[in-house]
């Protein structure tokens, strides 16, 4: 375990929302839909042939290059944050405005946009951390 | 944001806790997109039902109505996940039933009109050139925005019911002059007469550019469009490409000319077309030696030309023994093809007509397909084709005759 602090770049973000949070990242450069690729009553990322599927959401950094899915998503981080399996916070490339309006109604971290790209500093099962209001996203520590 | 002392009261809880919770989700969406003021709206279309927003939400319609929460303007409610007609012969769940029961019974004392519709600007409301609306499904913002000239954005359950509430949204996105110029070229060499054509020229466009802030411009169409034919296009690129809005040459009220509807934008793309690649949408799907015997006409929900047409193609015929076909359509829709006769004709093929509802979001619609042994799903919206996919059906996107023949017939030429 290397601690990366100070040695990664700091990735700036365009728009945020919500707490600072630090947490283990997901990292898919394929899109996500919380109605249709999760499984809203376990977390796990649920439809066959996803870039994470089989993987768990559940107090996760999901950093994700864009959002699919219609409106209905809207209501869905609400029902996963109640069941006690939402993410921490959602990282995405671009997003479209029913996934803030969703994570704003659920109280869930959100930003949208990246300054460099993060794939190339940031991976699954690292530790980062999300700060809203200095719309930052850092590699607190690699574990590869 | 600038607020107005109005607005500053709502915050301040002056105007009561509902209003004030509604407004601060509002500022705070607003804020993450940089919106500088809020802006009235006129009209409010929302979606809520108990499969898209499960107990906790229908927690929040509880605790909203008990708090006093009234809409302030017109609100209307989009197709919802049962027909209670139909609970028992679906086979969904009696439960589930009785929470969306309830949860009307919430959005009717916040004065919620339930008309449980995602065709409402076919059959509810036609707002103005620079009318400014807060919708939701996908499919009647970009029909807003595209074909009516009004502004919106797409507005999620919880977004349009503060909306309903505050009578505001916060101006960002489509609300903006400078969001609503086109941004792609698409020159339209395709000869599109069937409405799944129309889809199938969403799906190349929307697939390629999956982008809310995407705006293709259409340009070529030979035949002027009809408002299904548009609506097809509309929900198609909103499913596939997230997209809100489109223009069309000479068609849509923002694109009399290619100089108006780009707006000084460069497209960033200029793609082209044809006949051939709409064959090759068609091509592209493969029933995987499984029966062809589910047919649905949904997502959007059936405009009376289109049930007149289903019944025109149906009069006098009976669908295969064990095939299904369904048919959703709105309450007023079904009332209007019920008088006339167009609902005999369809229903006496044995084909089941639901009202208020969306295939797609049909309580249970996972295990409806099990107990069914439904892999394949035949339908001439490229919307459904895309969407219901992640309740494991396999989908088949065809034209509106073919649907109808391969439901009679349980073969695909």
């Amino acid at each position: 375990m290397i601690s990366a602090r100070g040695k990664a770049p700091l990735i700036r973000v365009r728009r945020a929302y919500g707490q600072i949070v630090e947490g283990e990242a997901l990292v898919s450069r394929e899109g996500f839909s919380p109605r249709y690729d999760l499984d809203r009553w376990t977390g796990l990322i649920s439809r066959p042939g996803h870039a994470l599927e089989g993987h768990n959401l559940k107090d996760k950094v999901l950093i994700t290059p864009s959002a699919k899915g219609g409106i209905a998503a809207g209501w869905a981080f609400y029902d996963i944050k109640h069941k006690g399996i939402a993410p921490k916070a959602f990282v995405f490339g671009v997003t479209n405005p029913v996934m803030v309006q969703g994570a704003v109604f659920a109280g869930i971290t959100i930003t949208e946009g990246w300054s460099r790209d993060p794939y190339a500093w940031i991976h699954t099962g690292d530790i980062v951390r999300v700060d809203p209001l200095k719309k930052t996203l850092q590699l607190i520590e690699s574990r590869r | 944001m600038q607020l107005t002392p109005d607005e500053k009261k709502m915050l301040r809880g002056g105007k009561g806790a509902a209003i004030k919770e509604a407004l601060e989700l509002q500022i705070e969406v607003g804020k993450f997109f940089g919106a500088k003021r809020l802006v009235p709206v006129s009209n409010v279309h929302m979606m809520g039902d108990i499969e898209v927003m499960g107990d906790s939400g229908k927690a929040f319609l509880a605790r909203m109505s008990e708090a006093g929460a009234q809409c302030t303007v017109p609100t209307t409610t989009n197709a919802r996940c049962i027909d209670f007609d139909y609970v028992a012969k679906l086979r969904q769940n009696p439960d589930e039933a009785a929470k969306e029961r309830e949860l009307i019974g919430y959005l009717r004392k916040m004065d919620v009109i339930t008309a449980d519709t995602c065709i409402n600007y076919q059959t509810l409301y036609q707002p103005h050139q620079g009318e400014r609306v807060a919708w939701g499904d996908t499919g009647t913002v970009i029909y807003a925005n595209s074909v009516f000239g009004a502004r919106s954005n797409f507005e999620a359950g919880p977004a349009a019911l503060a909306a309903g509430i505050t009578g505001r949204v916060a101006e960002y996105g489509f609300q903006l002059d400078a969001h609503r110029k086109g941004t792609l070229l698409v020159n339209v060499k395709a000869d599109l007469e069937d409405f799944a054509d129309w889809g199938a020229l969403g799906k190349l466009v929307g697939e390629a550019h999956q982008d809310y802030f995407a705006v293709p411009v259409f340009n070529g169409i030979k035949r002027p469009p009809t408002a299904d034919q548009l609506k097809h296009l509309g929900a198609s690129l909103a499913s596939y490409g997230s997209m809100g809005m489109f223009h069309m040459l000479g068609v849509t009220p923002e694109a009399p000319t290619l100089k108006a509807a780009f707006g000084g934008n460069k497209p960033v793309s200029t793609t082209t077309i044809t006949n051939r690649d709409i064959a090759r949408v068609y091509a592209g799907y493969d029933p995987k030696n499984n029966p062809l015997n589910l047919v649905v006409f949904s997502g959007p929900q059936q405009s009376l030309f289109e049930m007149k047409n289903l019944a025109r193609l149906l009069a006098g015929k009976k669908i295969k023994p064990g095939s299904h076909l369904f048919v959703t359509t709105s309450n007023g829709v079904k009332s209007a093809a019920r008088a006339l006769g167009y609902l005999e004709a369809i229903e006496a093929a044995g084909a089941i007509v639901l009202e208020g509802v969306c295939f797609y979001i049909l309580q249970n619609i996972g295990q409806i397909r099990v107990q069914n042994g439904w892999s394949n799903l035949v339908t001439n919206s490229a919307k459904l084709a895309n969407i219901i996919g992640a309740h494991k059906f396999n989908t088949i996107l065809r034209r509106t005759d073919d649907c109808v023949r391969i439901a009679l017939t349980g073969e695909d030429r």
